[in-house]
């Protein structure tokens, strides 16, 4: 098996899905595979899956609204020293600034809009990319 | 042809409707969705319903579970009811946090504790 670099994404695995929820489970199996075998914490493990249940979950509802002609790729690279991953959805896009707070308290009690959040709270490095079609994410294993 | 299995176990003390999650994971939309209706015919079946929410098992949810939550949480109060949390592990109390929902949710250690405050 050929080495991975977080640092350099031309090494990284790549895993295209359909735009169906359980098709998801494809490379989170996969990467979670490869947390385990990094020996990841716990913590960081729970960091990571709930990333990437959170963008998997954007790319394929939100990105590609569920349409089966587009697709989700997902790109990654987990080293004992950090995990990237990278999510793309073939969807219009979206400007992240504009994603409301969901903590002010006309928006508490309402029961969407804290995906992005959780991502950021709980991963050392989150980049939106090209219009926020592709989410760049990074966790140290400590 | 695939049969929709109970996410939740419940059982009734002293007039409380102790409701245990099942699933170690409340992720996957299929499970989540399942879990909403679930709950949802419960409450619909018991005006002013108490009901006491255990995350004994669970070890993840998602943002999309967190919704459910909430909108339990709304459907029990337009029912007169109340519902409580208990038993959620440090990591998934961090989620609650993190988006300020210990604000609307009633929360407790454990599940005894919630009890004697119905």
């Amino acid at each position: 098996m050929t080495e991975v670099d977080p640092d350099n994404e031309a090494t990284f695995r790549v895993c295209v899905i359909k735009s169906d929820p359980q098709e998801t489970e494809i490379p989170k199996k996969a990467i979670f595979q490869e947390l385990q075998r990094c020996r990841f914490c716990e913590d960081a493990q729970f960091a990571v899956k709930l990333a990437l249940e959170e963008a998997l979950c954007n790319a394929v509802k939100h990105g590609n609204k569920c349409d089966p002609t587009k697709q989700v790729t997902v790109r990654y690279a987990v080293t004992p020293e950090k995990a990237v991953i990278i999510v793309r959805d073939e969807g219009p896009g979206f400007i992240p600034e504009d994603i409301p707070d969901p903590t002010t308290p006309d928006r508490l009690p309402l029961p969407d809009g804290r995906g992005i959040m959780l991502v950021r709270a709980y991963m050392d490095e989150v980049v939106f990319r090209d219009h926020g079609r592709e989410i760049y994410l990074m966790k140290r294993r400590q | 042809m695939t049969e929709e299995r109970s996410h939740l176990t419940v059982t009734n003390r002293s007039g409380v409707s102790v409701v245990e999650l099942a699933d170690r994971k409340i992720l996957d939309e299929l499970c989540i969705a399942e879990i909403r209706d679930q709950l949802s015919k419960l409450v619909a079946n018991t005006d002013g319903i108490k009901l006491l929410l255990s995350f004994k098992s669970v070890e993840h949810l998602s943002s999309a579970a967190i919704g459910v939550l909430i909108t339990l949480n709304k459907q029990v109060a337009e029912q007169s009811g109340t519902l409580k949390l208990s038993d959620i592990a440090p990591q998934i109390y961090e989620v609650f946090k993190i988006t300020r929902l210990y604000e609307i949710f009633d929360i407790y250690d454990t599940a005894e504790q919630a009890l004697r405050t119905f």
